[in-house]
């Protein structure tokens, strides 16, 4: 069978090792598949990848600080903010110069916003200076620390000047310390004041607030899919409409049948309070808390749990039912141990989808979440949309996606991310 | 196909003809696109500024877009695309005051841009105190204030007449409507809580001022429900679900007198705020030219007195007052719904846009940490 001349690599027909025109066949074609996609994937990079990494790369740019005030910035790199002193005679000037040049191309409001984040007044102190310091003649009618203590006493803040400096890197942590409760102070990081922390208690409770909406959705999802992937085709498919029918329906409205049905005159207390369950003076709260975000947010996303989960119920075959109960196991042992297990794929596809869109949701939340039933979205919307804070917004959704992609991560070394099926 | 772009062509041509038409008459056809707040507010530019205006010029189209809720975030973004697609926005007064800080409004000369009053006072005479800052153009005069159910039992036949009222759950028991943000509510906290009008700021800046106002806020919190949108407070109190809330005033006038529920007003403290228009930075001369052409009319004396006929917002020229009227559809004077009205206005509130430029990112912190607990 084996012969001396065969030791070396298998040829093809033409001579070339097949291995190689293997290799050069199977690089034509993929080139082929990607010419073909290409359009996609050029479409999803402009559209979709650069704008959400343009958006996090928000959470560490700074350069506004030292765009602004370059020569302030130059001049207190030699300051010692632990020196207990002001700044010097040069670092006022510096700043006189800055403020004049930034005034009069409208820049020292915007500066004065960013760092107004950081400290208090910056705001007021940089607008009153700026009408001033137009009608200086800088550099040459100094000294300027009199003339700026004289325009505010806040330019003889230790504080305001430690801010400057310490955010005077074109790159800063400190949005991201800001989305974890802490800050940049005198002596490096240290945790905001108590009545300042929110975020991360914003986080946790997205959390749990995802993993209860998920849950609820298996618990309520399951029955109905397996109702739906067991029924003759005929009715399942009139079901199926009846759950479909809210996916089409907008969120709003959705939402809102939420309040009317739940808040406190609404028809659920009115049933209750009618059949004497519940005392007229003590109706139920049920709206504008956790308890209304988890019973909105669960029927919203619903459809989603449903879906997945019957689409694989449909492929499990039902003679392995028969054959399981033909064998002597119970309709419980029969469930539990042959309909379940094949089910799996079905709940892991649907927890996925159910908790990734949970986590990110916040128009929901907003209209009926109260204060203890809104998530960090509300909080990235806020920011984002109303007050200017882009970077911060920016720090917490990067916080966002890393947290989803580590759970991914965990969800794919403990379950298996092969063990997910949508049918 | 064929007949599409014969179509599409035939529009074009028309379209060219319409506008050398327009070009040669000076006339300001063309497309603008005018940012509002939606619902009855719009209605009201709508039916006073904009369907007259369109009258007198042909073939201009008005594409409204309701985003002056994310006014500065979209114009900022827009900005920096180097897409600016608005040609005049409606936003209150002090996200007007950041858009001119940040350079994204253009600034206006009001003896030149804007006309005269009826009465032959200038621009900024009739205007006033509401020429905030240079680049808005003044509209209306709202108030955020409070509404109340009148037939709520447990209050015994009383009815609350002064803002502390809000903060007497004794007196008048059951749910309150307060709006999600720190602004307003610290102001009103403290003033009930015995600090006089004057050194309202003065105790805000001073060692544990926003504290204060919250631990006052405490007392009435699980009381409180929390709204985002100004329309959450008239669906609240004609349901039942709260029994005194606040909001802007037309909304309440709209629940009061056009839905004729069981609520009156309590304008005890109102907050008067300005809404108005900017008019985006760095326009293209066509566009500019004809941005400029309708807020000079939209905002001369009678437009903004006929605003007032659609919805209860007080006109912000001095001039327009007088020339208020009754309501387009339901036929009642107008001048007592003016949250101007003298007699509306005894007590009133301005907040102090300066302190919350400087604060607000501090105090809404606080104030969301407060709520979270």
């Amino acid at each position: 069978m084996s012969d001396a001349t065969q030791t070396g690599p298998v040829l093809a027909a033409d001579g070339r090792p097949l291995k190689r025109s293997l290799q050069r066949a199977l690089r034509a074609q993929k080139m082929r598949a990607l010419a073909l996609i290409a359009p996609l994937l050029i479409f999803v990079l402009l559209t979709f990848v650069a704008p959400i990494a343009d958006m996090l790369f928000r959470s560490v740019e700074n350069s506004i600080v030292s765009d602004t005030l370059p020569r302030t910035v130059l001049a207190l790199k030699d300051w010692d903010a632990k020196s207990g002193e002001l700044p010097d005679e040069s670092v006022f000037a510096a700043m006189a110069e800055d403020l004049k040049i930034a005034e009069a191309e409208k820049k020292h409001i915007t500066l004065a916003i960013r760092l107004n984040y950081q400290t208090s007044g910056v705001s007021s102190l940089f607008r009153k200076t700026g009408r001033q310091v137009k009608k200086w003649d800088v550099p040459n009618d100094g000294p300027y620390m009199e003339k700026l203590l004289d325009v505010d006493d806040d330019w003889g803040s230790h504080e305001l000047w430690r801010v400057i400096q310490t955010y005077s890197a074109n790159y800063t942590p400190g949005y991201f310390l800001n989305a974890a409760d802490m800050e940049l102070g005198p002596d490096g990081v240290q945790q905001v004041d108590d009545s300042q922390k929110i975020y991360v208690m914003m986080f946790k409770r997205t959390m749990f607030l995802s993993i209860v909406i998920t849950v609820s959705c298996i618990a309520l999802g399951y029955p109905v899919a397996f109702l739906l992937a067991s029924l003759p085709l005929r009715t399942s498919n009139m079901l199926m409409i009846l759950v479909l029918l809210p996916f089409w329906t907008s969120l709003l409205v959705r939402t809102s049948s939420w309040k009317v049905l739940l808040q406190q005159q609404g028809v659920i207390n009115d049933i209750l309070v009618w059949i004497g369950l519940v005392d007229d003076a003590n109706r139920l709260v049920m709206i504008n808390n956790q308890f209304g975000t988890i019973v909105a947010m669960t029927h919203i996303l619903l459809p989603f749990m449903i879906l997945p989960l019957y689409s694989v119920m449909k492929t499990i075959p039902p003679s392995y039912v028969r054959a399981s109960k033909s064998l002597g196991a119970t309709n419980w042992t029969t469930f539990w141990r042959v309909y379940f297990p094949q089910s799996v794929p079905g709940i892991g596809a649907g927890s996925i989808l159910v908790f990734i869109l949970a986590i990110g949701y916040y128009i929901t939340p907003e209209l009926v979440g109260g204060t203890d039933g809104i998530f960090i979205s509300n909080r990235i919307a806020f920011h984002i949309s109303r007050s200017g804070n882009w970077g911060l917004g920016a720090a917490l959704g990067s916080i966002l996606l890393i947290v989803v992609l580590m759970l991914y991560w965990i969800y794919d070394k403990i379950v298996g991310i092969d063990n997910v099926s949508l049918g | 196909m064929k007949l599409k772009t014969l179509m599409l062509s035939g529009g074009a041509l028309a379209a060219l003809a319409v506008s050398a038409y327009a070009a040669g008459h000076g006339n300001m056809a063309g497309s603008m696109t005018i940012v509002s707040w939606g619902g009855a507010y719009q209605k009201s530019q709508i039916n006073a500024y904009s369907a007259p205006y369109q009258a007198m010029n042909d073939g201009l189209e008005v594409i409204w877009d309701e985003s002056s809720n994310e006014a500065v975030a979209k114009m900022r973004a827009m900005y920096e695309a180097g897409n600016v697609t608005w040609d005049l926005v409606d936003v209150e007064g002090p996200d007007a005051t950041r858009l001119c800080d940040e350079g994204l409004a253009m600034e206006i000369d009001f003896e030149t841009m804007l006309a005269p009053g009826d009465d032959g006072s200038t621009p900024a005479d009739d205007f006033g105190d509401s020429l905030i800052n240079d680049c808005f153009i003044p509209q209306i005069v709202f108030s955020t204030t409070f509404g109340y159910r009148t037939d709520v039992e447990a209050w015994g036949g009383n009815a609350p007449d002064d803002l502390c009222d809000v903060f007497d759950l004794e007196a008048f028991p059951g749910k309150r409507a307060l709006e999600k943000r720190p602004k307003k509510n610290i102001e009103w906290a403290l003033l009930c809580d015995g600090v006089a009008k004057d050194d309202l700021y003065d105790v805000l800046d001073g060692e544990g001022g926003v504290e204060r106002a919250l631990a006052k806020l405490d007392t009435i919190k699980d009381q409180v429900v929390w709204w985002s949108a100004g329309a959450e407070t008239p669906q609240l109190l004609a349901d039942g679900e709260v029994v005194m809330g606040s909001t802007y005033n037309g909304r309440l006038f709209s629940v009061i007198e056009e839905q004729k529920q069981p609520v009156a007003m309590l304008w005890d403290y109102q907050v008067f705020d300005f809404d108005g228009w900017i008019i985006p930075k760095d326009l293209p001369d066509d566009r500019l030219a004809r941005v400029l052409d309708f807020v000079k009319y939209a905002t001369d004396t009678q437009r903004l007195a006929d605003q007032a006929k659609y919805i209860s917002y007080g006109p912000a020229r001095a001039s327009s007052q007088p020339l208020v009227s009754t309501h387009a559809d339901l036929g009642i004077e107008m001048a007592p719904h003016m949250p101007t009205n003298p007699a509306n206005a005894q007590r009133y509130l301005v907040n102090n846009l300066e302190w919350w430029a400087d604060n607000q990112d501090d105090v809404e912190t606080k104030f969301q940490a407060w709520l979270a607990q």
